[in-house]
């Protein structure tokens, strides 16, 4: 491999980083406002019990609460993994195959929270 | 020993070695600088160590003083001691060439490879270059120009510490200064320079730099400026092209 090659390889991993490191920046903002408000419900909510029949009463149907779950399972997804796989390349540097955690966390992450979202939409019914 | 004796262990040897006691003379406004080079010219004259301006400019003589990375000549004794009893090591995160005196050439190969160097592109047939004192860039560049390339902040960052090819506060803070350098014609090489792993990014902001540098100034907030600045860039581009 060339010196040239390995400089332009060198500068699309930082490129790639840099992405990272904003995209980890702007979900850690919606993450912020999202576990604000997901809080502020919290303690509304359990002025009157907390049970899984006053969940889904507030949230079945609801196209709101949908949508904002979804955006804070979104945000989840794209924060958690660059964040861990920034822990494992530091703790492992020499190690390439461990990059397939944050990989399985991301899509854990995706899987799990959409289908959580869609249970507390449609309470459970559909899957 | 007299109540007028410091106690002073110094590390003698390389990376193996061990620390040595020395009895010191107390003296008012004495520098730890002051001690070394006692131990030097009147106890032990194969001590060595480094310094050159003693005056808290060339940057040439910090050492761990009691577990703190400090330039040596401006830190007086009176301020740091315990009991009477000084610990004096070389600097962390560099090679020991022997005693207190360390390898500093990784260090300034790092700001040679955080395009840590000004090049202009003006000849001395071109009139003088105006920078208007006031602009956001001069001051942004003021904020860390005073560096004087102590290492005080590289020792001290744990970073540097657990990754060795990380450039570090001190070549980060010279990037930073002169992106703000509107004379500079290599702003894009200096920011994919910076960029990814190894470059300003890798900055988990423990400020332990800025806590530590004897010239007050925040390599934290350069590296800070560098992230958002590299980051912007790599998505949306920059006034100097895309990276």
């Amino acid at each position: 491999m060339s010196a040239t090659t390995i400089q332009s390889s060198a500068i699309r991993t930082a490129v790639l980083q840099a992405k990272l490191w904003y995209a980890q920046r702007i979900s850690a903002m919606v993450l912020g406002i999202c576990v604000a408000i997901h809080l502020l419900i919290m303690f509304y909510a359990i002025r009157g019990g907390l049970s899984a029949g006053e969940i889904l009463g507030r949230t079945q149907g609801s196209w709101v609460f949908a949508i904002f779950y979804e955006v804070f399972v979104l945000a989840c997804f794209v924060h958690a993994p660059i964040g861990v796989a920034n822990i494992l390349r530091e703790n492992f540097p020499s190690s390439e195959k461990v990059i397939i955690l944050p990989w399985v966390l991301a899509c854990l992450i995706l899987v799990m929270g959409t289908v959580a979202v869609i249970g507390v939409f449609t309470g459970g019914g559909s899957l | 020993m007299s109540e007028n004796n410091l106690k002073v262990k110094v590390w003698r040897g390389k990376e193996q070695g061990e620390f040595v006691e020395y009895l010191v003379p107390r003296n008012s406004n004495q520098t730890v600088l002051d001690v070394v080079t006692y131990i030097q010219r009147k106890i032990d004259p194969t001590l060595s160590y480094r310094f050159a301006c003693r005056v808290g400019m060339c940057g040439s003589c910090a050492m761990t003083v009691n577990g703190v990375a400090r330039w040596t000549c401006r830190t007086h004794v009176a301020k740091i001691v315990e009991g009477n009893s000084l610990e004096i090591a070389p600097l962390n995160n560099l090679p020991v060439v022997k005693d207190l005196a360390t390898d500093m050439r990784e260090f300034f190969n790092k700001w040679k490879g955080a395009v840590g160097f000004f090049k202009g592109e003006q000849t001395r047939f071109d009139d003088f270059a105006k920078v208007k004192p006031e602009s956001e860039a001069r001051q942004l560049a003021n904020a860390g120009i005073e560096c004087i390339g102590c290492a005080v902040c590289y020792a001290s960052c744990d970073v540097v510490a657990s990754r060795s090819d990380y450039l570090g506060p001190a070549a980060l803070n010279r990037a930073w200064t002169l992106t703000n350098d509107v004379r500079d014609v290599q702003q894009l090489d200096r920011l994919r320079a910076v960029a990814g792993d190894a470059g300003c990014h890798t900055c988990h902001t423990h400020g332990s730099c800025t806590e530590r540098c004897p010239k007050q100034l925040s390599p934290t907030a350069g590296i800070s400026g560098l992230k958002k600045l590299v980051a912007t860039a790599a998505v949306r581009g920059s006034q100097w092209g895309k990276l």
